[in-house]
C-alpha cells in the first residue's frame, strides 16, 4: 500500500489541476469550425480560414431579400433589402457584466431605432451578440467565430481593453472592421487600420482629470493603487503617473493588486501612512470595494478618491455607497450634456428599459449610429472594405457624446468632461 | 521611507489568515477522513455565502422575493445557512464521492467529479443570483469599528477573525473529546479497520461532509460579508490560496491548516508592509511555501508518512 506516500505529490497535482481549470474555466466554448452558410458567395469556409489577411468583400453580407424586411426598410421602397450582420461582442456574464448588460441594451436600442427608421437605405442591420465573460479567449473565441462562421460586415466591442488587445488582432488579420465602444487603454487602434474606437482613450481623459482636480483641490501628494495583471488598469496607471508628473503631484505611494484578489487593506494601509490628499485608483468593478475598504480603515472622506474610466458607473455609486460620495471621475459622457442627440437617446433609453442610462450605454449606442452612417456613405453594397474607409471619413457626426470624428489615428475626437459623485449621482465638477 | 503601521497591518494580517484558516480546516478535514481533495469546496463556500444573504434579503435576485418575503436577522441566516452548506455537503458527498469508492484510485476520479459538482453550482449560482456582485445590505451587522493602537478594524472583519478562532476550537473540541470525533479519526486511520470496529463508515463520511461543508459555508458568509463582494465565482480566488494553505499545515492536519492559514496571512500582509509595494507579495509568499515544502516535504504539521510495504 503506498496510498500514504503520494500526499504531497497528489497536492503539488491538485495545484496545477486547480490552475488549469480556472484558465479552462474561461474558456467554456470551444472556436467553431462549421463553414459559414451557403448563401455567403464566393467563400467557402476553407477558403475563409485560410484567406486571413484579406477577406473578400463580397463574402461579408448575405443578401436576404424577404418581403418582411423590405418592408421595414422604407428608405427604398419596394427595393430589396439586405441583412448586414454586425457582430457585438460584449461581457455578459462575470465582474464586467456591470459594463456589457447596459452596452448590449443601448446597442439593441440603436438597431432597433435605425431599422425602424429605414436609416440606412437598403440595407437591415442584424445584431449577432456575443458574450466574451471579460476574458482574452472568450473574446477571441467569439470574434473567430463572428468572422469566420457568421460572416459579419462590422464588429462593436469586446467590453475590455483587456479583451480587446487579444481580439482585436484577429479582426485585423481578416480585415473586418471593428469598433470599441468602451476601450480606452493605449494601444488599441495601433492594433491596424481596421480598429476603431468611438470611447476617448485614457490618456485623452485623465491628464483633464488630473489637471482640474488639481485646480479644484489643491492636489499636492498623491497615492495610486492599480491593477497590475489586467491591460486597462495597468495602462491607466502609466496615464495617471505621467499626468502626475506633468502637474507637479508628488506620487507618496504606489500599491497593485491582482485580479483574484478580494481584500486591499494591507494596501491601503500602506497608503494611509503616507498622509496623501487624494488616492488615485485604477481599477474597474473593485474600485468600489477598495473605496469601501479604505474608507472602513479609517482613510478620511476628505482624502478624495480620483478614478478612471472603470469607476464611471451608477454600479460604482451604488456599489460603494457613502463611501464613493466625492469621486472624481473623468469621462467622455454625461447625462446633464444637453445636445439633442443625448436627451433623445437619454429618452429613448429610460422608456425602453426603465433605466438611467451610463456612459457604456451612452458610447455603444453613438458606436451603432457611427456604424450606420459609415454603411449609409458607403452604399448599399456596402462590405468590410468599403466600410473601413467610410468610418475613417466619419467627421462632425451628431452623436449623443457631441460632436464626433475620429482622428486620423482612429480615436474618437470630442470633448472629455469631468465628474463628482455628488448625493449618489454623477455631476459634472465645477 | 513612511512609518509602518505595525498594528494596522498585524490585524489585516490576523484577518487574511482566519479568512484563509476558516475555509482551509474544512478542506482539509475532508482530505484527512477520505484521502481525496474536494475541488467543490470553494463552491460551497460560495452558496453558503448567497445563501445567508437570501435569508436576510429575503430576495433571489434571479427570481425574485421569496414568498412571505421574510428577512432574518444576521445571526440566525447564519446558522441556516451553514445548514444548507452542510446538506449541500452530503448531497455533494452522494453525488461525486460516493459513486466511486468501490473503484480503485478513486483520488483522481473523485478529484475529477468534484470539479464536475462545483461546475454545477457555479452554474446554478449563476442562475439564482446573476452573474454579478452582490453584496449584504448596509447595516447587516452594526457599522463602525473596534480600535486597538493604530489600528482600526471594522466589525465585520471582527467577526472572521472571532467566527474563526470559536469554530476551529468546537471543531478540535469535536474531533479530540467526543466519541464522534474518535469515529472520525479511526476511519480517517483505517476505513477498513474501523468498518471491521462496527463503524458505520459510510454515515461518518456523510458527517465530515456535512462539518466540513457547513465550516466552508460560514467562511464564505463571514468573508462575503467582510470585503461586501459576493458572486458566482467568489471561490475560486480563495480555492488555490487555500490549497497552498493545507498543503503548508501538512494535508489532512486541522491545526496545520490553521498555522498555515495564519502564516500565508501574514506573510502576504508583512511583505507590502514591509516593500511599501505590492507588486511581490504572492512571490513572497509562494516562495516561502516552496522553501518550507523543501525543508518540511509532509508540510508543518503534517505527519511523516512511512511507506507501507
Amino acid at each position: 500500500m503506498a496510498r500514504h506516500i503520494r500526499w504531497t505529490s497528489l497536492g503539488v497535482l491538485a495545484l496545477i489541476l486547480t490552475g488549469l481549470m480556472l484558465t479552462a474555466c474561461g474558456a467554456a466554448s470551444t472556436p467553431t469550425t462549421a463553414p459559414p452558410p451557403a448563401a455567403t458567395g464566393a467563400a467557402t469556409g476553407a477558403a475563409t480560414r485560410a484567406a486571413t489577411t484579406a477577406v473578400s468583400g463580397g463574402a461579408a453580407t448575405t443578401t436576404a431579400p424577404r418581403a418582411t424586411t423590405a418592408a421595414v426598410g422604407s428608405a427604398v421602397a419596394g427595393g430589396p433589402t439586405k441583412d448586414v450582420k454586425v457582430g457585438v461582442v460584449l461581457s455578459l456574464t462575470g465582474d464586467s457584466q456591470i459594463y456589457g448588460s447596459p452596452q448590449r441594451q443601448a446597442v439593441q436600442l440603436a438597431v432597433d431605432e435605425i431599422n425602424a427608421a429605414g436609416a440606412i437605405p437598403g440595407i437591415k442591420l442584424v445584431p449577432a451578440f456575443e458574450d466574451d465573460a471579460g476574458t482574452k479567449d472568450r473574446g477571441i473565441t467569439a470574434f473567430e467565430k463572428l468572422i469566420k462562421t457568421d460572416n459579419v460586415t462590422a464588429i462593436i466591442g469586446p467590453t475590455l481593453s483587456n479583451t480587446a488587445v487579444a481580439a482585436f488582432p484577429v479582426a485585423q488579420q481578416a480585415g473586418v472592421p471593428s469598433l470599441g465602444v468602451s476601450t480606452t487603454a493605449n494601444g488599441i487602434v495601433e492594433i491596424g487600420d481596421y480598429i476603431f474606437r468611438d470611447s476617448l482613450a485614457e490618456a485623452q481623459v485623465i491628464p483633464t482629470t488630473i489637471k482640474t482636480a488639481k485646480e479644484k483641490l489643491g492636489l499636492k501628494k498623491v497615492a495610486i493603487i492599480y491593477g497590475i495583471d489586467n491591460a486597462f488598469t495597468k495602462a491607466g496607471y502609466d496615464v495617471f503617473k505621467k499626468a502626475c508628473d506633468d502637474n507637479g503631484i508628488q506620487i507618496a505611494s504606489t500599491q497593485t493588486y491582482t485580479a483574484t484578489d478580494t481584500d486591499y487593506s494591507a494596501q491601503l494601509t500602506a497608503i494611509k501612512g503616507t498622509n496623501p490628499d487624494a488616492i488615485i485608483v485604477s481599477a474597474l468593478a473593485e474600485g468600489a470595494n477598495i473605496a469601501k475598504q479604505a474608507r472602513e480603515l479609517g482613510i478620511d472622506a476628505k482624502v478624495t478618491i480620483i478614478g478612471g474610466n472603470g469607476l464611471n458607473s451608477p454600479a460604482y455609486i451604488r456599489n460603494s455607497g457613502p463611501a464613493g460620495e466625492g469621486t472624481i471621475v473623468g469621462a467622455a459622457w454625461n447625462s446633464t450634456n444637453d445636445n439633442a442627440a443625448n436627451q433623445k437617446f437619454i429618452a429613448a433609453y429610460k422608456a425602453k428599459y426603465n433605466a438611467d442610462p451610463d456612459q457604456f450605454a451612452a458610447q455603444a449606442y453613438t458606436g451603432v449610429y457611427i456604424l450606420a452612417e459609415a454603411m449609409k456613405n458607403a452604399g448599399p453594397n456596402v462590405d468590410r472594405k468599403t466600410l473601413r474607409d467610410a468610418l475613417a471619413g466619419i467627421k462632425g457626426l451628431a452623436t449623443p457624446l457631441g460632436t464626433f470624428s475620429f482622428q486620423a489615428d482612429r480615436n474618437a475626437d470630442h470633448p472629455p468632461v469631468v465628474q463628482v459623485v455628488k448625493g449618489g449621482k454623477f455631476e459634472v465638477l465645477k | 521611507m513612511p512609518d509602518i503601521n505595525w498594528s494596522q497591518q498585524l490585524l489585516n494580517g490576523l484577518f487574511a489568515g482566519s479568512a484563509y484558516a476558516l475555509f482551509a480546516v474544512g478542506y482539509t478535514l475532508i482530505f484527512g477522513v477520505l484521502d481525496i481533495l474536494n475541488l467543490a469546496h470553494q463552491a460551497i463556500y460560495m452558496l453558503g455565502a448567497f445563501c445567508a444573504l437570501v435569508l436576510v434579503t429575503g430576495n433571489v435576485a434571479g427570481l425574485g422575493p421569496l414568498p412571505g418575503g421574510m428577512q432574518l436577522p444576521f445571526w440566525l441566516a447564519t446558522l441556516l445557512a451553514m445548514l444548507v452548506a452542510g446538506l449541500l455537503g452530503i448531497l455533494l458527498d452522494r453525488l461525486a464521492f460516493a459513486p466511486l469508492r468501490k473503484r480503485p484510485d478513486t483520488h483522481f476520479s473523485g478529484m475529477i467529479s468534484s470539479i464536475a459538482v462545483a461546475l454545477i453550482f457555479e452554474a446554478l449560482a449563476t442562475w439564482l443570483f446573476l452573474p454579478q456582485r452582490s453584496q449584504f445590505p448596509a447595516g447587516t451587522i452594526r457599522p463602525g469599528a473596534v480600535t486597538l493602537g493604530q489600528g482600526a478594524l471594522s466589525y465585520s472583519r471582527v467577526l472572521v477573525i472571532v467566527a474563526a478562532l470559536v469554530l476551529v476550537v468546537l471543531l478540535t473540541v469535536l474531533l479530540r473529546f467526543t466519541k464522534l470525533g474518535k469515529a472520525i479519526r479511526a476511519v480517517a486511520e483505517n476505513p477498513k479497520a474501523a468498518r471491521l470496529l462496527g463503524i458505520n463508515v459510510e454515515a461518518i463520511y456523510s458527517f465530515s461532509f456535512f462539518l466540513s461543508s457547513a465550516l466552508g459555508g460560514a467562511a464564505g458568509i463571514f468573508y462575503g460579508l467582510a470585503v461586501s463582494r459576493l458572486d458566482p465565482t467568489m471561490g475560486r480566488s480563495v480555492e488555490l490560496k487555500g490549497l497552498a494553505v493545507i498543503i503548508l499545515g501538512g494535508m489532512g492536519s486541522v491545526p496545520g491548516a490553521v498555522l498555515g492559514g495564519y502564516l500565508l496571512g501574514l506573510t502576504e500582509v508583512l511583505s507590502v508592509a514591509l516593500t511599501n509595494t505590492s507588486n511581490y507579495r504572492d512571490a513572497i509568499a509562494f516562495v516561502l511555501l516552496f522553501l518550507i515544502l523543501v525543508l518540511r516535504p509532509s508540510g508543518l504539521l503534517g505527519a511523516r508518512r512511512v511507506r507501507e510495504a
